[in-house]
């Protein structure tokens, strides 16, 4: 029977299957860190179980940390007291913990790709909504709660039902100074934040081919901002070349018979999907959010829908987000000016990220009302960063590269914005609140982000792109 | 884990539509390494103001309403993962959160802690806003084992009434977890040499 590329590798690692009950599905790999898992250990301890399986675990600190000088003792008591509570934890179950001050540590999501453990036909989960990041690989993965993380450290398993399945085409090619990001803001815009829940999303057609394992990062990452459990993208050459050599990929024999597998992964050509949306990449202008969820996006040049224009029962949320804002219907963005920048989180703090954003800040420099923060997602991207020369080209134009971490994307650390302030953020959520309290925040892509930075308002960066 | 059957209680109505996971719980409280207290930050940014007095038009601080069910506009619970929103919901009281849709991660969440979540129609959604607008004391009886939700009646002067009942879906294992209090890795552990079995292969 032809299967989906999500049937494949869910198929393959269900354990016991019951009418009337979910899945048992086995999970190949767990990612945790500080935030979602202390209760999780506390349960353990009160059951007086072991972690089942602690080599397929891996955890890092990620969320609390702060990203300038990182390696003096935490300030903010709770957040030292939870990263603490991890070291302790991974030590007490034996779990591998690349803490802060060593060499891997990084973004949850930035550090599994980079380090190799993240691999095709996978089944891999976090106490993260962006878990959904590593099927850019082809693999099963999603975020869970922490009663979940309970579960899999306990059992290595989930009792989850199967999802529903959906195909998303991208094909064509995209504009100058177009990027992966303003792919997906483009399609949460489309369908809106809850318009793929309850699904796995495969992303397939040309435009999604032709992207960077990188760029594949940054659209399944935002998967979830449209309600989708998971996203992902069969693997291709493209794939193989970049998990190649990584530290923990598969060498000699073993990758020679992980890549026959690997091959096998992709929907068949008559498998079925309960939803199938196609968008042409030609329609796609660089985003950007002028609301409270991820789907209120638009192209840099549109002016803001009309509260009038919205469904009756809808307008009242619609309106509260404008209030929040400071915008009015049918306002423009172009020219607006921002306070700050921030450049990083689990979608675009990768080496590409920000090998794009010093290519375009090379002998320019920011304005004078801006602040920039350039977050690398691992000590890996930083080191890389630095050993590029990108750290010179940021210093000159006045942007700080600081230590890896998730910092402004949710503000756990002290990295927040000021309330009132407007932000053009590379990270994943506009809500209310997200990155400080009564912060503003716009998303967008590295490009308009760093665009935004030099010129001090909203720009549309193809306007300063050579031609 | 916390077992429900039935209830029968007043509301807290909130329509408000995408109520994400960062509203529910802001991430600065996320910092507790125990699943207790965070009730007291259950929307803290709706409901106080930056010097903590309480904002006097959001409704957990409106005495008119009250009640351990909690209802909400259509994608409640989206965004990030955090079941510290489950734990908040459950710790300010509340056993049973309504809405016309759930994010996915939420539901599991809130399912896995014991709270409830029953997803009904719009039309439904809607008609329970409409009677504790009318009346602020309208109780709902949530049956669990029926799977039905109840408004109690209530007669307007021009004869409409603005009770009524809707059935609502709940996964059957999911159900009898709740109704005998059991939770997943009970279930699961059950199953060990199977999943040894599993890894062999």
């Amino acid at each position: 029977m032809s299967k989906t590329l999500v049937e494949k590798i869910w198929d393959a690692h269900v354990v016991k299957s019951e009418e009337g009950f979910p899945d048992i599905l086995y999970i190949d790999t767990h990612l945790i860190h500080e935030v979602t898992s202390p209760q999780a250990f506390d349960g353990l301890r009160k059951r007086g179980l072991p972690v089942f399986r602690p080599q397929q675990t891996v955890a890092t600190a990620d969320h609390n940390v702060p990203t300038l000088n990182q390696l003096q003792p935490i300030k903010e008591e709770l957040s030292r007291y939870q990263v603490d509570m991890l070291t302790k934890n991974c030590a007490e179950f034996g779990i591998e913990l690349y803490g802060l001050g060593h060499p891997f540590q990084g973004i949850v999501h930035v550090i599994g790709p980079e380090l190799g453990i993240t691999l095709p036909g996978k089944t891999m989960v976090c106490g993260d909504s962006h878990t959904s990041t590593h099927g850019a690989f082809g693999a099963i993965a999603f975020g869970i709660g922490t009663s979940q993380v309970e579960q899999v450290f306990a059992t290595q398993c989930l009792l989850l039902s199967k999802p529903k399945t959906m195909k998303i085409e991208v094909n064509g090619e995209l504009g100058k100074g177009v990027g992966a990001k303003d792919i997906i803001l483009y399609i949460i815009s489309q369908i809106s934040a809850a318009g793929g829940t309850g699904y796995f999303i495969e992303y397939a057609g040309s435009a999604i081919e032709a992207l960077s394992m990188e760029a594949r990062m940054t659209i399944c990452n935002m998967s979830i901002e449209m309600g989708a459990r998971g996203g992902l993208i069969a693997p291709d050459q493209t794939t193989f070349d970049y998990i190649k050599g990584r530290e923990f990929a598969p060498a000699g024999e073993e990758w020679d018979k992980a890549l026959a597998y690997w091959k096998s992964l992709y929907s068949d050509a008559d498998a079925k999907f309960d939803s199938v949306l196609t968008f042409n990449a030609a329609d796609i202008a660089p985003m950007i959010t002028y609301g409270t969820n991820p789907g209120m996006g638009m192209g840099i040049q549109e002016h803001i829908p009309a509260t009038n224009a919205q469904p009756e029962k809808e307008k009242l949320s619609y309106q509260k987000a404008l209030d929040y804002m400071g915008f009015d219907d049918d306002a423009a963005l172009i020219g607006k000016p921002v306070d700050y920048v921030f450049i990083g989180s689990c979608t675009n703090s990768r080496i590409e990220d920000l090998r794009e954003v010093a290519d375009f800040v090379k002998d320019k420099r920011k304005a004078d009302n801006v602040t920039v923060w350039i977050v690398p997602g691992s000590k890996q991207v930083e080191q890389q960063a630095k050993n590029e020369g990108l750290d010179k080209i940021f210093e000159a134009a006045g942007f700080q590269l600081r230590e890896p971490g998730c910092s402004a994307c949710l503000g756990m650390n002290e990295d927040k914005i000021p309330a009132g302030k407007y932000c053009v953020s590379t990270s994943n959520r506009n809500f209310e609140g997200r990155q400080g309290q009564n912060a503003r925040t716009l998303l967008a892509s590295p490009l308009t982000a760093a665009a935004a930075a030099v010129t001090g308002v909203i720009t549309d960066v193809r306007e300063l792109l050579t031609p | 884990m916390k077992k429900f059957t039935k209830l029968t209680s007043a509301v807290v109505p909130l329509n408000i539509e995408n109520i994400d996971t960062d509203q529910i719980i802001p991430a600065r409280f996320l910092k507790a390494t125990t699943r207790d207290g965070f009730g007291e930050n259950l929307f803290r940014d709706w409901r106080y103001e930056n010097d903590n007095q309480p904002k006097a038009d959001f409704v957990l601080n409106d005495p008119t309403y009250g009640g351990q069910v909690l209802v909400a506009g259509k994608n409640f619970g989206c965004g990030s993962s955090r079941e510290h929103a489950a734990w908040a919901i459950q710790d300010a009281g509340f056993d049973v959160v309504i809405s016309s849709f759930f994010a996915d991660i939420f539901k599991g969440n809130a399912l896995n802690n014991g709270l409830l979540p029953i997803q009904v129609s719009e039309e439904f959604l809607k008609k329970i806003f409409t009677a504790v607008d009318n009346n602020p004391r309208t109780n709902l009886t949530i049956d669990l084992e029926n799977q039905t939700v109840t408004i109690e009646g209530q007669v307007l002067r021009s004869g409409e009434d603005l009770g009524g009942a809707e059935s609502f879906e709940i996964n059957p294992y999911k159900k009898s977890c709740l109704i005998n209090g059991y939770d997943d890795i009970d279930f699961i552990l059950a199953q060990k040499d199977l999943i040894e079995e599993f890894e062999k292969n």
